[in-house]
This record gives structure tokens, C-alpha cells and sequence, in this order.
């Protein structure tokens, strides 16, 4: 409506207004994240260790007191009052600079860590040596740019994750993904490796290894200097490579089969877990068109074939030719990789051709000739491989992939697109869990027989931005390969038609156009 | 080509329409005075709360409606000519049809109470009554205090939604707790007492006088019967109830009673004149049914059940059994079959209660005395599945097999806590089991 106007967050009448706890929250949050900023500028605090803690507990104490007066005194239920008045949520001004200030710290992170005091020669200064403390105590070695931003991260996930169990508390399937979630980045992703590092020695060196993150979200796991590393540190190390091979090849497709993508996408992920806890409130950002939806098949999928390609490109490269000195030469690997996904995809196509829309089937082979007719070049023209330098593909996966879209167009933009923009639109790790989600897997989320009053609330609040109400009006079930699983459409529904289940494969997609509780034998002559 | 012109677009015109287009090549027109397209009327509490935008609560993209060949006219019609068979529209225009579907919905009931035509008196139906609350209630500065006049879906609705912008709001309700025209006694007051933890200050046995306005017309207060006691306000809602929206055809021919009268092919009783949805009414009752039913399912249903008809395959409206959901702030509500509050409950209905501790959740089972039949269930915080209860229905099952074997129908969230042990062996306990 017209008359609705958007004030900023801190001003204005309820719902848009906050209360007095509310703002001493925010205070004492932005107080640490000054502290940050201004060792950045290479303040010396008298008491480093002492002034970290201070930062990093404001930093987690701001946002849960937060939650605390925003949710505290309410009863258990749905709080989205206000979403679409409130300027942060709602792509005001709040949300441009919020936005802006992300992106602009990715830039800084990823292109100019100087800025944060990243020393070429010598110590670290500003903003990463304000982190050595912290970083010695863990790993024994000083902070890197990367150790700030993965304290950071975590900080997020565990605060915003304290205030997203205090929202849903009505909801025990959000409560517990939650914890889990913040379990998984804080052993997995910060804690474990970091004391992995701390057991590396000159005969010993394992490179830095967050277990749950798998090729190919993890698309730098393979390549040589990882592999050289894991090969030296022994059994262990051997291990681990055994395990990143087999996490991708194995366990997912076997978890993929019983709960669907969620187990990763929303239990266990980190980027996934940062857009469920940071990200909550700019879920209703996300673009429903049927548009949107078509991009985003395509771009979700290129990505794939990309870190195919570039994956194999660069393990090729360090492959040998000599079948003597190692059984996997570079020819017996490309061959390999041609036949597995020649196999996949014939697969696919034989058992499942039905579930597959055209213009995924036509996709499908188009991304297949490509990968087939890059390597077939290969033999044919020796040399470099796939027409490029794998180094090059490397770098410009890394770049465009890596650092643009993950983190400065994905979480930086997190106010403007909704957070799931990588997820949805980019990640190749999404992109096979979900193929296998659509084709092979015993998730769906089924709808209650006519409950739906089309009211949109589902479709609003998905995150992926898949149209839920469009398949909840037609009394169909919702086998999508983008859902996450996140289980919110459920919970905002106010009819209880939703519910995300596990069940048999029979069945699982069925296209009734008609509703239950109407005339059966009505019902029986429209659906033949 | 056949004209198809449907007035009305809201479900049950819009179902019609779909349907229609699926089976034929009919031209196809669908008016409305209301808005531009199609929108979910049960979501607008969700605009004002902001919890959507009125673009989120438009159930089909804009390009639909090209993309189906359903051409949208805005118009009001003013009169139906049925002999030349043709509408005419208040903006002197007309348009003639080949058939014509009336899907008007509904309008406010209210009951002639004084002072209804002041500023900051309004129900809460249509979008115009939208942008009216929004004008007349933006916040609790130039709305302190607002008066909700009944207590029903709506009302509840509506209190949830000043009560999101802290505005004060006091409830009028004639009976002794919320709703007890269509709940049994336990379920309603429950809801009382949530609704009341919400801040409403709900008064029960309470009946409106009339509204009383100061000298610009705007609405200051209301003046209840019981005292002559005065209630200050700067809105009024009148959520008394709605009736169907036929005025326009007093002239037209068209027999009408509450409602538009209709067979149960849905005609009426001129030819090629049909009626659907909210402003339907059926001249042969169908079971328990009322006549005239203003929910969105059967408006759907019988959008449905008339698509066939029109495409020359004929087909009664036959709904299933009975079933409908709310929900009142935070507890959710589902029924199938029937439950029936006091007042209407025949002598050989018997019902089985059982409520939590949290004083958030129960259910409502009822059977009939001597058969042990189960005739319905209502659930309040406890989601169940349709298509289990449409079966047992169906099957006639007894009392005691629906709650041993109540866990099937559970639609709850995985995880969520079970209740369904707990129910049983309360119902063991205090149930004298009949067969
Ligand atoms: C606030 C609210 C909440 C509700 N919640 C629920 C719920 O939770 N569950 C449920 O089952 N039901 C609910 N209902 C009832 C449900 O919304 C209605 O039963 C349903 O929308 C009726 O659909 P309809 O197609 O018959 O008519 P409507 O949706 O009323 O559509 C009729 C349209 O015709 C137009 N029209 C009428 N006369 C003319 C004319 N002369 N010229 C041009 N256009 C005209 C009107 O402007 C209107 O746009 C709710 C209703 C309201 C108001
Ligand atoms: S469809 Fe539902 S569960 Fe899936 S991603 Fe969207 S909101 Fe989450
Ligand atoms: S939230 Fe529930 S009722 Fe609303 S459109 Fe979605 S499924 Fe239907």
C-alpha cells in the first residue's frame, strides 16, 4: 500500500520502532565492532588480549540483547510484524548502507587485506595483529586476515543463532538445525582446524581442512599443494584426502537420499548457516519470478561445469604421464572422469528422463558436450589442456567464483537480494545436492489436503525465493532442487499446510491440479 | 466464441475462470471494482502488520493473466440486464455476455447501529477497508484506543493487527466467551484467555449502543448498552459478520434471498445466470451446511465444480466433508467434520476434550452417543493431516479408533512434541468408551 511509509529502524511507531534495551544493545554491539576498527588504525591498546575479548564479547552480547528485547517478552510464535516497514529489512536506507559497509569489507578482505594490516615481510599489523592473542592461543601461530574473518564468522553464526532459537522457539526443528549449525562452524570450521594446525610439524603438515566443507563448494580441496601435504603428513594426512573424496562421492549422496540437500544446506554448512542466523532477516528479499527462477537454473549450473573443468584441468596438470611411476596418470585420470560423467549422465537419463523438465534435460547435454568435446581436444591437440591454462582457470574460478560471487555479492548483499543469493544462484556443491535432491532423494514437502487460503506467507519467507504457494494452492507436493530445507514456509504457515518429510520415493512428485475436500467424483474426471 | 463474463475476482470467480480455461477457448472476462488482480482476501492482515507487501498477497504473477487469455476489466457493475444480456457499469459503459458468472463475494454485516457513516467506522473485507484502517489506525499516537465490534474470525484478525502497532484495543463481545457460536465452550474460553494475554481487553457479554462522533464527523467513542457506558476511540471496526454483496441486483430478475438463490448446479433461475462463492446461496441445504458459506474453500469448490458445468460436462456442487482452519494470534485452528458448540449440538453428539497444561493447545472430538461414530475433530495448536481425517470420515470410524490411532494424522513439524499418548490416556480415563 502506498500510504506505508519507511522509517528507519530506530525511529517511528511500532512495529517499527525498537525499545530502550534494544538500543543499549545496539550501542554496546557497535562499541565493539569500534574497538575492531580502531586497532585498525593501529591504536596500540595497552591490554591487546584483554581488548579483543571485550570486542568480540560486545560484539556477541549486542546481538543477543538484541534478541532479548525484541523477542523476550513476546509469546512463542511468528515475529515478522514490521518486516516490510522497518528500513533494514525492507531495502531502505539502513539496509544500502549496511550493504555497501559488507561489500565493502569483502572487497577489503579478500583484495586489499594490506588494509587490515597484512603484512608481505615482517608482522602482521591493525586489525589482524589485534587478533594474534586469540590466534596463538588456538593455533600457536599468529593471525592472518583469514583467521579474523573466520573468528568474525563465527562470532556471527553463534550470536545471530542465539537470537534465531530466541524468534522460532515455538519451533523445535528450527531450534535444533540451529544448534546444529552452530556446532559444525564452531568445531568444524574454527575450532578443529585450527588445532590442526597446531599439530603440524616439519615431517607433519596438514593444510587447514574445515572437514564438513566438501568439493565442490570447497573446490580448492584437490589441487596440489593440498594434496602434496595430506600425501607427506603420513596416514593421517591420507585420511583426510580419502575422506574429501569419499564426503563427495559417498556420504552425500547417501544422506542426500534419506533427509534430502537440508542435512548439509541447512544443518551443516557454513555459508548456509551464516545466511540461516545473519541472514534470517533478509529472507523475504529473495526474487520469486519465474524469471529469477530461470537465471537462476543456469547460472547455478554453469558454476558446476566450471569447477568441473577447472577441477580437472588442475588436477590433470600435476598428474603424471608415466604409468610406472604412479598408476593414475594424467590420461587414465581424464579418461576416468570422461566415463563417470558419461555414465552419470546416461543414467539420469535413462531412469529419470520423466522427472526432468526439458529445458534441464537440454541443459544437461549441452554442459555434458562441452566437458566431453574440452577433453576430447585435449587428446586430439595435446598440450594445454581444455584450450587454457589450468592455472588460469584456477585463478579466475578463485576470483569470479571464490571471492565475488560467495562473498562480496553473496553475504555483502545480503540486505538488497535476501541471503541465499550464493546458495541459490551459485554454489556448485548446491547445485549436485540438489540434482540428486530432485531425482533422488526421499524429501518433499507435502501439502494438507485444501487447508491453503493462497495467503503467500510460504512464498514470502522462502529464502530460496521458490514460489511454495504456487505448489501449496494445487495441493502439490514441493520436490524442488533448490530448497534448502530451512522449514520456515512451514512455520509462517497460519494453516498448517506444509510439512517437510522424508518418505517414500512413489509418489513423491504428482501434478493434481485439484484440492482435496471438493467432490470425489469431481475430482477423480478432472484428474483423468 | 462464447463469452464467458464473470463478476468477481476473487476465488471463486478466479478458480472458475482457470478451470474454464483449461477445458475450452472461451473468450473470457473476469470484473472487479475492487482491485486490479486477483488477490488473497484471507492475507490482508498480513499487509497491515507488514509481514507482506500487497504484491506478496497476489497469488499468480502479473503476466498470468495475458499468458491464460483472461481478460481483466475494472468496473462496477451497476446492473444486470438479463433479458439482452447485458451488464452495465457505473461509468456508463456496459458489456454483454453469453454467460454470465456472478462471483461478487461479500459486504460488512452490520446491524443499523447510529453513527456507522462516521470517519474511523469500517470492517475489515475488502481493500478499501485496508487503506481505510491504515489511514484512520497508522499508529497508536493518532490511535490510542480503537473498539472492535464482535468477536469472530474477523475481529480476532483484526485485533491482532492493531495490536501489532500497540494500539489499545477493547473487543465487544455478546456471548460469554470468543466465538461461541461455533465453538464448544472449553475451546472458546481458551481462546479467551489468549487472546486477552495478547493485550486485548476482550468484554464479554458486552452489546454495542451506538458511535458517537465529534463535530468534524470523526468517530470519539462508542456507547455500550449495558450502563449507557462510554468507550473513547479514533476507530470502530464492525466485524459483526458479512452478507452478501447482491444490491446491485435488485432489478435484474435474478431471485435472491440472503444471497443469490441457486440449484445445486449453481444456476440460478434465470438461464445462463450462475452464482459461486461467498454470494451464493443454496435453495436445498446440503447437510449440515449453511446455505450461504463465506469461506475461501468452497468459493473454490464451487469455482471448480461450475468450470465443468460451463464446459459442457454437468456437475452438482457436492463438497466433501466439512473443514476449515484459523488462526487466533498464535494458536492455530483446524476442523473436520462437525463440531458443534452448544446451542446447535443434537442430543445424540457427544464430544471427548482434552486440553494441555500450556493452555495452548486441544482438541475436540466428537462421536455420536449410541454408534460411537466420529463426526469431527477440532485441533487448536496441534496441525492435523486432511486427508487422514477426510478417510475416517469417510470410513465412519468409531470414536475410539480415531484417538488410538490419532498419530497418523499428525502434521506437526518433525520434532515438535507429541501429544498424542497424553490424549489417550486422558480419554481412557474419564471416557466411557461406547460402541
Ligand atoms: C479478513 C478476512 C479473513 C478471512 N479469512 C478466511 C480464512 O482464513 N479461511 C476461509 O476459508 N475464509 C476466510 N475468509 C473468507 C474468504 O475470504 C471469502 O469466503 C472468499 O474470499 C470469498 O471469495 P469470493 O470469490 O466468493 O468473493 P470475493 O473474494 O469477495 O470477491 C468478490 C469480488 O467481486 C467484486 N464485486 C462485487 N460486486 C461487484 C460489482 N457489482 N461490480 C464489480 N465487481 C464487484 C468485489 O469487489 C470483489 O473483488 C476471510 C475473509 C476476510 C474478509
Ligand atoms: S521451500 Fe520452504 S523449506 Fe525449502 S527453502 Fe523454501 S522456505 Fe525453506
Ligand atoms: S503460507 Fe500456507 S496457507 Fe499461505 S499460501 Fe503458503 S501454504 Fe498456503
Amino acid at each position: 500500500m502506498s500510504a506505508i511509509q519507511r522509517n528507519m529502524s530506530l525511529t517511528g511507531e511500532p512495529p517499527k520502532s525498537i525499545n530502550t534495551l534494544q538500543k543499549i544493545a545496539t550501542l554496546i554491539g557497535l562499541s565493539g565492532l569500534v574497538i575492531i576498527l580502531l586497532a585498525g588504525f593501529n591504536l596500540e591498546f595497552p591490554n591487546k588480549p584483554l581488548w579483543l575479548w571485550v570486542a568480540l564479547f560486545a560484539i556477541t552480547a549486542g546481538i543477543v540483547l538484541f534478541a532479548k528485547g525484541a523477542y523476550a517478552n513476546k509469546h512463542e510464535g511468528i515475529k515478522n510484524d514490521g518486516i516490510w516497514f522497518k528500513s533494514i529489512t525492507s531495502r531502505g536506507y539502513l539496509a544500502w548502507v549496511t550493504g555497501i559497509l559488507l561489500t565493502s569489507f569483502y572487497i577489503v578482505l579478500y583484495f586489499f587485506p594490506q588494509f587490515l594490516g597484512l603484512n608481505e615481510k615482517g608482522d602482521n599489523t591493525g586489525i589482524i595483529s589485534f587478533f594474534d592473542p586469540l590466534s596463538k592461543m588456538l593455533s600457536g601461530n599468529p593471525a592472518s586476515q583469514w583467521f579474523v574473518y573466520g573468528t568474525l564468522y563465527t562470532v556471527a553464526i553463534f550470536s545471530f543463532g542465539i537470537k534465531f532459537i530466541w524468534k522460532y522457539r515455538n519451533n523445535r526443528y528450527e531450534k535444533i538445525r540451529t544448534i546444529s549449525v552452530m556446532f559444525f562452524q564452531t568445531a568444524f570450521a574454527f575450532l578443529i582446524p585450527e588445532f590442526m594446525a597446531r599439530m603440524n610439524s616439519d615431517s607433519f603438515n596438514l593444510p587447514y581442512y574445515d572437514l564438513k566443507n566438501i568439493w565442490p563448494l570447497n573446490y580448492y580441496n584437490f589441487e596440489q599443494y593440498r594434496v602434496d601435504s595430506f600425501i607427506s603428513s603420513g596416514d593421517v594426512g591420507i585420511g583426510l584426502l580419502i575422506f574429501g573424496v569419499i564426503s563427495i562421492f559417498v556420504i552425500t549422496p547417501i544422506l542426500t537420499y534419506k533427509y534430502g540437500k537440508r542435512w548439509y544446506c541447512s544443518w551443516v554448512c557454513g555459508c548456509g548457516g551464516l545466511a540461516e542466523t545473519a541472514g534470517d532477516s533478509f529472507r523475504q528479499l529473495s526474487d520469486k519470478s519465474e524469471s529469477a527462477w530461470k537465471i537462476e537454473r543456469w547460472v547455478i549450473h554453469s558454476v558446476l561445469v566450471f569447477v568441473v573443468v577447472m577441477t580437472t584441468a588442475v588436477i590433470s596438470t600435476y598428474l603424471g604421464y608415466d604409468s610406472e611411476k604412479y598408476w593414475l596418470t594424467k590420461d587414465i585420470f581424464l579418461i576416468g572422469v570422461a566415463v563417470f560423467l558419461t555414465v552419470l549422465f546416461a543414467g539420469i537419463w535413462f531412469f529419470k528422463r520423466e522427472e526432468l523438465k526439458k529445458d534441464a534435460r537440454y541443459g544437461a547435454i549441452g554442459y555434458l558436450v562441452i566437458i566431453l568435446a574440452l577433453m576430447g581436444m585435449h587428446f586430439t591437440t595435446g598440450k594445454t589442456l581444455f584450450l587454457f591454462e589450468a592455472e588460469t582457470l584456477r585463478q579466475s574460478y578463485g576470483f569470479l567464483i571464490g571471492a565475488i560471487f560467495s562473498g562480496v555479492i553473496g553475504t555483502g548483499f545480503y540486505p538488497i537480494f535476501g541471503s541465499r543469493v550464493w546458495c541459490r544462484f551459485g554454489c556448485p556443491m548446491a547445485a549436485v545436492l540438489g540434482m540428486q535432491q530432485r531425482l533422488f532423494s526421499k524429501f518433499r514437502i507435502t501439502t494438507n489436503g485444501g487447508q491453503c487460503i493462497s495467503c503467500g506467507n510460504c512464498s514470502t519467507y522462502c529464502e530460496m525465493g521458490i514460489d511454495v504457494r504456487a505448489y501449496a494452492q494445487k495441493g502439490e507436493n514441493i520436490v524442488r532442487s533448490s530448497c534448502v530445507g530451512c522449514g520456515i514456509c512451514s512455520a509462517v504457515c497460519p494453516r498448517g499446510v506444509l510439512k517437510l518429510e522424508n518418505g517414500p520415493l512413489e509418489g513423491r512428485i504428482k501434478g493434481n491440479d485439484i484440492l482435496l475436500g471438493n467432490d470425489v467424483n469431481l475430482m477423480e474426471y478432472v484428474n483423468n | 466464441m462464447e463469452h464467458i463474463v464473470i463478476i468477481g475476482n476473487g476465488i471463486a470467480g478466479v478458480t472458475a475462470a482457470r478451470h474454464i480455461r483449461k477445458l475450452s477457448d472461451k473468450k473470457i472476462t473476469i470484473i472487479s471494482a475492487e482491485a486490479d488482480h486477483f488477490f488473497s482476501r484471507t492475507a490482508l492482515m498480513y499487509v497491515y502488520m507488514g509481514h507482506m507487501r500487497w504484491r506478496d498477497i497476489e497469488p499468480y504473477e502479473k503476466g498470468f493473466w495475458k499468458k491464460n487469455r483472461l481478460e481483466l476489466k475494472k468496473g462496477l457493475v451497476k446492473n444486470v440486464d438479463t433479458a439482452s444480456k447485458t451488464l452495465q457499469f457505473s461509468e456508463a459503459d456496459s458489456m454483454n455476455y453469453d454467460k454470465l458468472i456472478i462471483a461478487c463475494g461479500s459486504v460488512t454485516n452490520t446491524f443499523g447501529w447510529e453513527g456507522l457513516d462516521l470517519n474511523g467506522v469500517g470492517g475489515m473485507v475488502s481493500k478499501q477497508d485496508l487503506e481505510d484502517i491504515e489511514k484512520f489506525a497508522p499508529n497508536n499516537k493518532e490511535c490510542p484506543n480503537a473498539v472492535i465490534v464482535g468477536g469472530g474470525l474477523i475481529g480476532v484478525e483484526l485485533a491482532e493487527m492493531l495490536r501489532t502497532r500497540n494500539i489499545h484495543v477493547t473487543m465487544l463481545v455478546r456471548e460469554n466467551a470468543f466465538w461461541t457460536n461455533a465453538l464448544p465452550a472449553g475451546e472458546a474460553e481458551m481462546l479467551s484467555r489468549h487472546i486477552q494475554s495478547h493485550g486485548v481487553h476482550l468484554r464479554h457479554e458486552t452489546n454495542l449502543d451506538k458511535i458517537i462522533g465529534d463535530e468534524n464527523g470523526n468517530v470519539k467513542g462508542v456507547i455500550l448498552k449495558e450502563g449507557q457506558e462510554e468507550i473513547p476511540c479514533k476507530f470502530v471496526g464492525i466485524t459483526t459478520g458479512v452478507k452478501p454483496n447482491i444490491q446491485f441486483l435488485k432489478d435484474s430478475g435474478i431471485d435472491t434471498d440472503r444471497g443469490i438463490l441457486v440449484n445445486r448446479k449453481l444456476e440460478t433461475n434465470v438461464e445462463d445466470v450462475f452464482a459461486i462463492g461467498d454470494c451464493a446461496q443454496q435453495r436445498q441445504t446440503i447437510g449440515n451446511r449453511a446455505p450461504v458459506e463465506a469461506v475461501w474453500y468452497t468459493g473454490r469448490m464451487m469455482g471448480e465444480a461450475l468450470a465443468q458445468t460451463i464446459c459442457g460436462k454437468s456437475f452438482e456442487y457436492n463438497p466433501g466433508h466439512w473443514f476449515n482452519s484459523a488462526k487466533f494470534f498464535d494458536i492455530e485452528y483446524q476442523t473436520y467434520g462437525w463440531v458443534q458448540p452448544k446451542d446447535r449440538r443434537k442430543d445424540s453428539e457427544a464430544q471427548f476434550h482434552w486440553k494441555c497444561t500450556s493452555d495452548q493447545r486441544c482438541i475436540t472430538v466428537s462421536y455420536h452417543k449410541e454408534t460411537g461414530e466420529f463426526l469431527g475433530i477440532n485441533t487448536f495448536g496441534i496441525r492435523m493431516k486432511h486427508e487422514v481425517m477426510d478417510q475416517w470420515l469417510n470410513e465412519k470410524r468409531s470414536i475410539d479408533f480415531v484417538i488410538e490411532n490419532l498419530k497418523q494424522a499428525n502434521f506437526d513439524p518433525e520434532f515438535y512434541k507429541k501429544y498424542e499418548s497424553e490424549i489417550l490416556s486422558e480419554f481412557k480415563q474419564n471416557q466411557p468408551i461406547t460402541t
